[in-house]
């Protein structure tokens, strides 16, 4: 699956229908290409270690990749420095117009009614309540112009505002020693972060980009802004935020991209 | 370096590095074909046929195992290398009228093999360029990887963007050096004799 195509619109309103019958097929989609890629690899990679591969040893590479997987998440959180500050560039470098990338194309976007909005908080917090937009928009904002990296390799710049996400979380009464902070979000798309991350000072609570109210393309009502983070780290749509002890993967995670994912 | 018995032309430890390199590299380029492929650079994909992983995350995962053998070993072979006094002893002197006066009677058709232990200035061009390469290919690579955690890195490269071209042309160039070296294996198969048994 390319996370860059754009999905066409087949021109229904039956919008929820299609993405749980896409989220459905996506990972049999999927299936057959995960199997070509052991018997390339069988041809290409170690053919003098996996010769006589059965599926059950086919299975056994994937074990392993995994694990390494998880051994380079745990390298990752070692190499993160939280006083290392990503580069901020000039606003003649904003990239424009900045690149929509999602599972869907930008017309599925998820439109979201203020009016109605509640940002679910729970988990270990003292303070577990709903926020409202308004109430956000009134904390203490920042902003940032920074490089948003995706995991195809390209990148573009762009300038985001909100809530510093330590501040948010202090407010809330987090438990910081929580190892995870949980995403989700209104297209059902979810991930999850290290806390060291969640605790970083460019990690933002996104409520506007380029000094108006966060666009329905790129994430309305809020985003998670990490430029520590690849692009598919930074959830958009978010509706509700867990901390938690148990790791609670997320949507491309749960399919084999690096859970740290960090830059 | 030659053993008591004068006849190694490759100690055990250059064949065993020298062969999990190859591995790595493979599985490296192989996989780092698709990752391009997910937002190409240029005008073109790799076809899919050649790549490694099926699909990006494969791919990824494949490219983010492979990177500590490739390290690793890499390392190992530069520490046993310098450390062995290999290095200084087999590829040094190399000078560019050198290279040019042995690439001239290579293309004559004079350039002598004779003594296997005996890299010419070709060779030895050819060899430290490799080395120098791969350290390229793991310092852009690095930066690619944790472009915020590596900064002064980054700042080498030129920046994320740059650091992704550095990353490409320096993978180019190893592909072109792997395929300029499986001819001449082809024209001296003596030589793979030599990297597998070590005479």
């Amino acid at each position: 699956m390319n996370m860059r195509r754009h999905v066409a619109h087949p021109g229904l309103d039956t919008e929820s229908i299609l993405k749980e019958a896409r989220r459905l097929l996506a990972p049999r989609v999927e299936e057959p290409s995960r199997r070509a890629f052991l018997a390339r690899t069988l041809t290409l990679g170690g053919v003098a270690l996996l010769s006589g591969c059965s599926l059950s040893d086919n299975e056994s590479v994937e074990t392993a990749l995994s694990a390494i997987s998880r051994w380079n998440d745990r390298v990752q959180a070692w190499i993160f420095d939280p006083r290392v500050l990503a580069p901020t560039y000039p606003e003649s470098m904003i990239t424009r117009p900045f690149p929509f990338n999602a599972y869907y194309g930008v017309d599925e976007a998820p439109a979201v009614d203020e009016a109605g909005f509640r940002l679910e908080v729970t988990g270990r917090v003292a303070d577990r309540r709903d926020w409202r937009l308004d109430e956000l928009r009134a904390l203490p904002q920042t902003g940032q112009i920074t490089r948003h990296i995706c995991v195809e390799g390209w990148s573009a710049i762009g300038r985001w505002g909100g809530v510093r996400f330590s501040d948010f979380l202090a407010r809330v009464g987090a438990d910081t020693s929580a190892r995870y902070v949980g995403f989700k979000c209104v297209d059902d798309y979810y991930t999850s972060i290290d806390m060291p991350t969640a605790l970083h000072p460019q990690t933002l609570l996104a409520l506007t980009y380029d000094g108006r109210t966060l666009p329905r393309e790129y994430g309305f009502p809020m985003k998670l802004r990490m430029p520590t983070k690849l692009g598919y780290k930074n959830p958009k749509h978010v509706r509700a935020i867990f901390v938690t002890g148990t790791y609670p993967g997320g949507y491309w995670e749960d399919q084999g991209y690096n859970w740290f994912g960090g830059s | 370096m030659t053993s008591p018995d004068g006849g190694t032309i490759h100690p055990a430890w250059l064949r065993a590095t020298h062969w999990v390199d190859a591995l790595a590299v493979a599985v490296m380029v192989a996989s780092g074909w698709r990752i391009y492929n997910a937002s190409p650079l240029f005008d073109f994909e790799f076809p899919a046929a050649i790549t490694m992983g099926g699909w990006l995350a494969g791919a990824l995962q494949w490219h983010f195992a492979a990177m500590w053998l490739l390290a690793f070993n890499g390392t190992l072979y530069l520490v046993l290398n310098i450390a062995s006094g290999r290095l200084f002893g087999r590829f040094f002197p190399v000078s560019p009228h050198g290279v040019l006066r042995d690439v001239l009677s290579a293309l004559r058709g004079r350039l002598a093999h004779d003594d296997p232990r005996h890299y010419n200035q070709v060779q030895r061009a050819a060899y430290l360029f490799v080395m120098l390469d791969l350290v390229v290919l793991v310092l852009s690579g690095l930066v690619l990887w944790k472009s915020v955690q590596f900064g002064v890195l980054r700042e080498l490269m030129g920046g994320y963007e740059a650091a992704r071209r550095v990353h490409f042309f320096a993978m180019a160039l190893l592909v072109a050096f792997v395929g300029l070296h499986l001819v001449m294996v082809a024209l001296v198969p003596r030589s793979l004799r030599a990297m597998i048994l070590g005479r």
